[in-house]
């Protein structure tokens, strides 16, 4: 049995880096430490898809990586129009290689960002994001306020390690020192522990940040008594305590992005952060979820100038999140060969969409069968980053940290099949005379 | 025809390292370097056309956080700058802010083949070497940010600079960087609470001053053989009369003996630091004072931060700085504040000829090297993307070099910049030998790259050669600015990388990195507090953090021992 100290989660964009497991016969056996359950389960692994397969008469047949690799290579090669999707649960060496792709066949390339905090992008690049490491969140902040996010479920260990109940240099005595604000539609578990609960009407965010904007600016006269499904006297007291902060920052989920309003509403709870630090250090970050959704958007800006749902088929980067983006393509039908890699749009697309996937041929690499594997053509199965195949990846807040292999696997990395079917590729158009 | 070996006859070099001054001469290149002969080797005529080494930047974002959190932001900005794919190049995006493949193409084109990445946050240094490694044909290196730290201004209060020695030298290993970098020491701490600091305030909570900071970092700093001095971006950049900060600064490295033959501080962007007034409205400039101070001393060097008219993006580690700036223009703003050691800010900026402040602004920079004597105490930047994209340096260039351009740009300008500034009463021209020196020769030597082979075209020095395609009489601006942008050849270790303007070959850059060697028992000593702050203060675990060797698959290593 050896112990790993240091292991890193590849779960979700918490990327906790103190985890402890046993290793014991080339297997995870325990987890000891750091992890929360979902990390923890996933550590210790559970079912795989156990070989490349091809489809052939409605059947996956088992075949060998050779096989499969030389189809995907020959359905994307063959491709008019064809979409790279995904890459938010693998390492950004695996995203290089996807817009090297993406380049060599003329794609579009898009993450799950695409589907997620694709309006968030939006806004920023509307108007910034005045922001900071979940470092200074631990040592500085006095008051955390999430926003249509749920850690308590969604990322268990943010407020042990990063807000709330975290323990840091102005911040020795942990929450008691500190406020906790949750806005939120319902009574979430993160919500039975704030200080102030305001419990918004659905569709009603963009209303009450306007409304906390105005107070903060001053104009107490133009809210009215109730915005939202909150009081004025409850605003009021929101304001004050943001006021009063030394540090404070604002946390928001999907509960944001969305709902009605979408990117407008990350414009204005941005603008409210502008608005807060008028009167003291204020920043916004919004809770990423797959633990590498970040990383795909910093690897395909660098390269490419975009985030995401970049179009490369004019052999230059076109990017117009409506027109580009995954979703907007398949429901118009453009797309004649899709790839996806670590992700499921079988489970999180819209309807029209996956209607548009069963007609064209669909390549699925990942670790685990999902309901994308249920109509996929060829599918892949790919060694698990952070458990047996170690890479770069950004947590949340843009911080980059290593993967490590734990143990030895059987399975080809992400990286290595991505590799070959470019180089498969690249051999094809090569022989046709591109 | 013999493998490796290359031939560049009939070119007029300029080589100010080597005492060369526009002289016939051929440049023989074997396996990579500079040799004294060849045997049969591929030949490029150069038809008496100006040969410099390699162009040597010694301060440009051009990868990282904020250079990226900069791309993402600015759709706007990618969308200038779009070039196709070719077979050999990847698509280009960008202007300010161009992707990494453009940034490589762009340099390469202009004769460029090293540049320093000017600030790395130490956390995020492994996003700094992830971008470095996707910038094709540049030889590369960055400097990390070890002012703004906790564990430095500990050990300033405390006045040991032996542990902060060993500190740095950690830090410097850890993030694989070249050496220290300084941004508004102690303001960019403060800023986290969204203060700032002035040269001898207090930082809260630290209770050290920013003077103390750049002196004990300065000390420590020549404590080993460091190729490079502490590289300084001092408090107040950009606020007007800023200039008695800045040559305050610079006297606090008076006394400090440096390792080598280079000033013990290296003061960068000086433009934005040297700026007379109370406010904008009597904003004038004093790059006079500042280009005394520099040609009455010997202990600093400088690099212009000159300006390029129109749209930028500005970036800094400077938050307080880019904050001022939002407030100024209400454009978007990025912030992004990094635990235990730095912070940044990012914000779009229109640079007008038609504003009096951005006049002066421009002519500042210029100014400082027309006055600035000895062009080996300066070099030529822009603070890219900062004072604008590096891709106007052959702007800057014809204008140094004509008076009558110079003139003929005043016109244009608003007119303030006949009441306060020089700029229209000097006369000096830069000829080709002193461009050379401000775009390779200075910075490598500051850089102590020279004995790496990088800014010279001696014997054993890389193959790294620009052949421009202008006859060293040549005195038309335009033509003077069009072969600056667009090499006849750039050489990169003996390699053809460009060919009459476009890229045909794109091998990756090494990258350089320092190790100064620390005593061990002090190391022992830091490290205990060192792993403290891990424990309860970081968010990453202590041995998650120093940038593993993956990151930086070619590798080039310059020890730097202790001096005894």
């Amino acid at each position: 049995m050896v112990e790993v100290t240091d292991v890193v989660c590849s779960l979700c964009g918490c990327v906790c880096d103190d985890i402890v497991v046993e290793v014991e016969d080339n297997k995870v056996t325990k987890v000891k430490k750091g992890a929360c359950a979902v990390g923890k389960s996933k550590l210790m692994g559970h079912g795989r898809i156990e070989s490349p397969a091809i489809r052939e008469n409605s059947s996956l047949k088992e075949c060998s990586y050779d096989d499969a690799i030389k189809k995907a290579a020959e359905i994307l090669a063959a491709a008019r129009k064809p979409l790279l999707y995904g890459w938010s649960s693998t390492v950004c060496e695996v995203d290089k290689v996807g817009v090297e792709l993406a380049e060599e066949i003329g794609g579009i390339i898009d993450n799950t960002a695409s589907v997620c905090h694709g309006p968030s992008v939006l806004a920023i690049q509307d108007v910034g994001l005045p922001s900071c490491t979940l470092g200074e969140v631990k040592n500085r902040a006095d008051l955390i306020i999430y926003w249509g996010a749920n850690p308590a479920a969604a990322h268990a260990n943010h407020m042990k390690r990063y807000s709330y109940i975290s323990k840091g240099y102005w911040t020795e005595e942990g929450k008691k020192k500190k406020k906790l604000v949750v806005v939120d539609v319902r009574k979430t578990t993160t919500a039975k522990l704030a200080d102030v609960f305001l419990q918004i009407e659905q569709g009603k965010d963009y209303l009450v940040f306007s409304a906390l904007r105005a107070l903060l600016y001053g104009y107490e006269d133009v809210v009215p008594e109730e915005v939202g499904g909150i009081s004025k006297k409850n605003l009021l007291e929101t304001v004050r305590i943001m006021k009063e902060a030394k540090f404070g920052i604002i946390f928001f989920g999907l509960g944001v992005t969305h709902t009605r309003g979408r990117h407008n509403n990350i414009v204005n709870a941005i603008q409210t952060t502008r608005a807060a630090h008028t009167h003291t250090k204020f920043s916004i970050m919004p809770m990423r979820g797959h633990y590498n959704v970040n990383g795909f958007n910093q690897v395909c800006t660098w390269e490419t100038g975009y985030p995401f749902a970049v179009d490369l088929s004019r052999g230059y980067a076109w990017y117009n999140p409506g027109e580009t983006s995954s979703t907007d393509l398949l429901v118009r039908r453009e797309c004649d060969a899709a790839l996806f890699i670590a992700t499921d749009p079988g489970a999180h697309f819209p309807a029209e969409s996956i209607r548009h996937l069963s007609k064209i041929p669909v390549i699925q690499i990942d670790p685990f069968p999902n309901p994308t594997t249920e109509f996929a053509d060829v599918v892949i199965p790919a060694a698990i980053s952070g458990i047996e195949a170690e890479g770069n990846v950004y947590r949340m807040d843009n911080i980059p940290i290593r993967l490590r292999k734990l143990v030895d696997t059987e399975y080809m990395a992400d990286e290595e099949i991505m590799k070959r079917i470019l180089d498969e590729v690249r051999a094809i158009r090569e022989k046709e005379g591109e | 025809m013999e493998e490796g070996e290359l031939l560049i006859r009939n070119g007029v070099v300029y080589d100010p390292i080597n005492g060369v001054k526009g002289e016939k001469k051929d440049i023989c290149i074997r396996d990579g370097k500079v040799v004294e002969e060849v045997k049969n080797p591929k030949i490029i005529d150069a038809e008496g056309r100006v040969v410099m080494p390699g162009g040597v930047d010694i301060h440009s974002h051009i990868a990282g956080a904020k250079v990226n959190a900069g791309r993402l932001f600015r759709p706007e900005d990618g969308r200038k700058g779009v070039k196709a794919r070719t077979k050999v190049c990847r698509p280009e995006s960008g202007y300010s802010v161009p992707n990494t493949f453009a940034t490589g193409y762009r340099y390469a084109r202009m004769g460029y083949t090293f540049v320093m990445e000017a600030a790395m946050p130490p956390l995020a240094a492994r996003h700094t070497h992830e971008e470095m490694v996707d910038i094709p044909i540049l030889d590369n290196a960055a400097l990390p940010l070890i002012d703004n730290n906790w564990m430095t201004m500990d050990y300033v209060k405390s006045g040991d600079t032996d542990l902060l020695a060993a500190y740095i030298a950690w830090m410097i290993k850890a993030t694989k960087g070249y050496g220290v970098k300084v941004v508004n020491p102690g303001g960019t701490e403060a800023w986290a609470w969204a203060k700032n600091c002035d040269l001898n305030d207090a930082v809260p909570y630290f209770d050290v001053t920013p003077a103390e900071i750049v002196k004990n970092l300065a000390v420590a700093n020549e404590k080993f053989e460091m190729p490079h001095s502490i590289h300084v971006h001092g408090n107040m950049l950009g606020h007007p009369g800023n200039y008695g900060v800045t040559t305050s600064t610079y006297d606090l490295v008076k006394g400090i003996k440096p390792y080598r033959d280079r000033p013990a501080m290296h003061a960068t962007h000086t433009q934005f630091h040297a700026y007379g007034g109370t406010r904008w409205g009597d904003f004038e400039s004093k790059a006079d004072v500042i280009a005394d101070y520099i040609n009455k001393n010997e202990n600093v060097s400088i690099d212009l931060g000159s300006i390029i008219l129109g749209d930028t993006t500005t970036m800094t580690a400077d938050g307080p700085m880019e904050y001022s700036l939002y407030q100024i223009t209400g454009r978007k703003w990025t912030n992004h504040d990094v635990e235990l050691e730095t912070g940044s800010g990012i914000t779009p900026f229109l640079y007008s000829g038609k504003s009096p402040v951005n006049t002066i602004q421009w002519a500042i920079g210029q100014e400082l090297a027309l006055l600035v004597k000895d062009p080996w105490k300066l070099a030529l930047t822009t603070d890219h993307p900062n004072a604008g994209p590096f891709i106007g340096y052959p702007i800057i260039i014809s204008m140094l070099m004509s008076k009558r351009r110079r003139d003929e740009s005043a016109e244009d300008m608003h007119k303030v910049i006949f009441d306060r500034a020089e700029y229209s009463s000097i006369d000096r021209e830069y000829d080709l030998n002193e461009i050379a020196i401000i775009t390779r020769g200075m910075a490598a030597k500051t850089l102590g790259l020279h004995e790496h082979g990088k800014g010279h075209l001696g014997v054993g020095a890389d193959g790294d050669v620009a052949i421009y395609d202008i006859l060293p009489e040549e005195r038309d601006a335009g033509k003077i600015q069009k072969a600056f942008l667009n090499t006849k050849y750039t050489i990169k270790g003996g390699e053809i990388v460009v060919k009459d303007g476009e890229v045909v070959a794109t091998p990756a850059g090494k990258t350089y990195f320092v190790t100064p060697e620390c005593d061990e028992k002090l190391t022992d000593e830091m490290m205990v507090t060192l792993k403290d702050r891990f424990e309860h203060y970081y968010s990453v675990n202590f041995n998650n953090y120093p940038v593993q060797d993956a990151y930086v698959p070619n590798p080039y290593e310059i020890k730097a021992p202790w001096r005894s």
